[in-house]
């Protein structure tokens, strides 16, 4: 029989699929897939569960999947979340090192991250993530690890990613009347990137940007360490739905054209190529310029890009992204979307592989799969950091260590 | 081509014999006009006007005005906007003359009490008696302070537009944005006032600064004269390299404009740029670019002006008029509050026709001016129906997607104006 402790399940309730994907941990803590389950999802909007009773079935569908298919039973999930209200930013925490021989010791850098965090925020928001980026001990930048330093000022930067606290529970609210655990929630663009990037291309510099069916999430890794997240409430719902109204199509027949026809740049050859589209008897209801048909899609992919690089501009960042940015989600599908990516976000594009992860490789390899997967190895990550026990002491100070990085 | 020839010369002269007035109204009026007395307002008379004997002994302005009557025994207004009227009807000379020898007369108040509400349209009506511009500054209530003081704030504002020149509207409910939960009371009324008097000093420099780009005398006349409207103004600052940048996003996000929905709804906007001896005129381009592109049909009126103190920063006062829905309400005010003047005080029932045919004759005479007459007739579009409805689809009810004031939700190809045909 397995041992529960070693099962981690990452469960995505995205706006077009519930997804989730039962990892195992092995003994050197390595992740391997044993199940997928899936479902389309109704009752979600732009990331946001609208209508929690269907939401609700949808969940229930993909969970009885990946427990019949890794036959075991599902008892706590790491869950994504996403959403517009998602916010992410740079904080600072300044401590004065008061001791007489000035060491910086355990509890000075316990104190700086509680300094760090405390932060304004609006009444109703709360903190998804607190991720530690770097110490700096009297200005000098860049130090991992300043205990047993000397030093007069000890500072850490932060990044911290934050939401509607009522918006955050509803999705959790959900999973637990399934009678599911929730052991964290974690931003869906941390999970992707965490699937997607080596630690090299970390230290490199990396945007990841998963364009999913109603949010588009991004991350920004330099140095290691996270600088920048954002969450969009944009995503391939908006395509289907700019088709839907520049070619006066319903929505399923949009949602459809899209899939069999879309692509993020005008194909030459498509130009005043013609589309009949026909009723379930066969018989021609409407034709359609395909030229049409890919210049709105086009568009709407590239205002995506466009505002993602106009936020990335601004920040500062543009400049440190050397390993280029990589996609996922459901939209990274479309034909040509790293051409268009390329100059409008001004680095190298590819389509991201999920690499960090054995088991059901070639079946698992697809953008739509990226978040879920992600959401299992944050959780394999985090468990990791827990069983790394030698003595009592350390125990217990990793398990403060690890809740405090949370 | 006449006017071409004149403006050169004419706009030098007129800059030091333009006479300002700055005219507290009430508590509120008061003390903001001890803020602003403190800064850099050389050459503009301060006159406080209150019904409250110990705010006025502790104001700073060079000329005060204590309203009184036996009928308040020496109290104040106590929050009643009619006795206010009342008491302002009966000294209406000496509100005239105050307020005599200024061309552009600001009156400062905080709308909601008895004095501010009530005093306030009876002393611009007396200012635009003497033949100048006036312009006002208000602050409407918090939602907290009460239903009744909203609504004498209403009122006030009403009645307020229908006689002054412009009104420039301050709700202190929109500056929450502007603060955290931790900002203490003293400092949120700090708050407000600071942004008041970034108007005032906004307007001010307008008038008063040698402008790169002038903007004239006559165009902010044009802009806010018997319009009656409801204006909203921003004021946003930045410096370094990507100032430009910076000021087009400050003020799109900016909570007084709305999130930029302000300027789209404008028909008329004035931007006033401000800059150190290094402003180039790449970067005032971009800024306008940036605003113009957000108010498309607004009459934009620019100035840009240069202070040598300024090093490496540049300041954006933008202004923005309101549409004025209603053309006709201003009218039925105005009646509204004769006849409510005259149940009150029988004094100022000769001089209100007298009145209304001086504004009569005023509108017949700018109609036939030549220079007004073709500025008016540009500034009728005639406009079109919002016939193109787009509708959202399935994002029809979900919470809308905004972005730098552009709603996502409607298709880009849409937005970017691609024909499909």
């Amino acid at each position: 029989m397995f041992d529960d402790s070693n099962i981690i399940v990452g469960l995505e309730i995205g706006t077009s699929k519930v997804c989730a994907v039962v990892g195992e941990q092995n003994a050197d803590g390595a992740l391997n897939i044993v199940g997928v389950g899936q479902s389309p999802a109704r009752g979600v909007r732009k990331g946001e569960i609208v209508d929690a009773a269907l939401a609700e079935e949808c969940v229930r569908n993909a969970v009885v999947e990946a427990e019949q298919m890794a036959d075991m039973e599902i008892r706590s999930v790491y869950l994504g979340v996403t959403g517009g209200h998602l916010r992410g930013f740079n904080n600072r925490g300044v401590h004065p090192v008061v001791s007489a021989d000035r060491e910086i010791s355990d509890d000075d850098v316990q104190d700086v991250i509680k300094n760090a965090k405390a932060i304004n925020l609006p009444a109703e928001n709360t903190v998804v993530h607190a991720v530690r980026q770097h110490f700096l001990v009297d200005g000098h930048d860049g130090i991992t690890n300043p205990v047993g330093m000397l030093g007069a000022r000890l500072e850490v930067d932060m990044h911290v990613v934050h939401g509607n606290t009522n918006r955050l529970q509803n999705s959790v609210r959900l999973v637990k009347g399934l009678q599911l655990e929730v052991e964290e929630i974690v931003f869906n663009g941390l999970a992707s990137s965490l699937a997607l990037l080596t630690s090299e291309q970390k230290e490199l510099g990396a945007l990841v940007i998963d364009i999913g069916g109603g949010t588009t999430d991004y991350v920004v890794y330099s140095d290691g360490v996270i600088r920048h997240t954002g969450a969009l409430a944009l995503g391939g719902d908006h395509v289907s739905n700019d088709l839907g109204h520049g070619l006066k199509v319903p929505l399923s027949r949009a949602e459809k054209l899209k899939l069999e026809h879309g692509s993020a740049l005008v194909d030459e050859a498509m130009k005043g190529r013609t589309l009949t589209i026909t009723n379930e008897l066969g018989l021609p209801l409407k034709t359609i310029n395909v030229e049409h048909l890919q210049r709105i899609v086009s568009l709407r992919l590239e205002e995506i890009f466009q505002i993602i690089a106009q936020d990335l501009e601004q920040a500062g960042l543009v400049d440190y992204l050397r390993a280029g940015a990589f996609l996922c989600g459901g939209c990274a599908r479309a034909p040509q979307i790293a051409r268009l990516a390329e100059p409008v976000l001004q680095m190298p594009v590819s389509l991201g592989k999920t690499n960090s992860i054995s088991g059901l490789k070639s079946a698992l390899d697809q953008p739509e799969f990226v978040t879920a997967i992600g959401l299992a190895k944050f959780g394999s990550l985090k468990t990791r950091k827990r069983e790394g026990k030698m003595s009592i002491a350390q125990g217990i100070k990793s398990t403060i260590t690890s809740f405090l990085r949370r | 081509m006449k006017t071409k020839t004149e403006t050169p010369t004419a706009p030098l002269e007129t800059i030091q014999a333009r006479a300002i007035k700055i005219i507290g109204v009430g508590g509120a009026g008061v003390s903001l006009l001890d803020t602003l007395n403190r800064e850099d307002f050389a050459g503009a008379d301060f006159v406080a006007i209150n019904t409250d004997a110990p705010s006025l002994a502790a104001s700073s302005a060079t000329v005060k005005i204590h309203l009184e009557t036996k009928l308040l025994r020496g109290l104040g207004t106590g929050g009643d906007p009619e006795r206010g009227r009342a008491i302002a009807e009966e000294q209406f000379a000496t509100l005239k003359t105050a307020c005599d020898g200024a061309d552009v007369i600001l009156i400062i108040a905080g709308l909601g009490g008895g004095a501010g509400s009530g005093i306030s349209p009876v002393l611009a009506r007396a200012a635009k008696e003497t033949g100048a511009l006036v312009l006002a500054f208000v602050t409407l209530p918090f939602s907290c302070e009460g239903n009744r003081r909203q609504q004498q704030a209403q009122q006030g504002l009403e009645q307020l537009k229908s006689v002054a020149d412009g009104v420039i509207c301050l709700p202190n409910q929109k500056t929450f944005k502007l603060i955290d939960e931790n900002t203490s009371v003293l400092d949120t009324f700090r708050i407000t006032g600071g942004l008041l008097a970034e108007g005032v000093r906004g307007i001010w420099r307008l008038l008063t600064r040698p402008g790169l780009i002038q903007i004239h005398f006559d165009d902010l006349c044009a802009l806010v004269r018997d319009r009656h409207s409801e204006s909203a103004f921003a004021s946003v600052e930045a410096s370094g390299a990507g100032r430009s940048r910076e000021i087009a996003e400050k003020l799109l996000a900016h909570p007084l404009l709305d999130e930029g929905r302000a300027l789209a709804e404008s028909d008329a906007v004035l931007v006033s740029l401000m800059g150190g001896k290094d402003l180039t005129m790449a970067e005032v381009n971009r800024v306008m670019e940036q605003i113009s592109r957000q108010c498309e049909h607004a009459q934009i009126i620019m100035g840009a002006a240069v202070d040598a103190g300024m090093k490496n920063k540049l300041s954006v006062t933008v202004i923005a008029a309101r549409r004025n829905h209603s053309a006709e309400s201003p009218a039925t005010t105005v009646e509204e509050t004769a006849s409510r003047g005259a149940a009150r005080s029988s004094t100022r029932c000769g001089s209100q026709p007298q009145n209304a045919a001086l504004d009569q004759r005023e509108q017949l005479l700018k109609q036939h001016a030549p220079g007004r007459g073709r500025k008016a007739g540009s500034r009728m579009r005639q406009e079109q129906l919002p016939l193109a409805i787009i509708s959202k689809g399935r994002f029809d009810k979900s919470e809308p997607t905004i972005h730098k004031g552009e709603d996502l939700d409607i298709p880009t190809y849409y937005r970017r104006g691609v024909v499909l045909n």
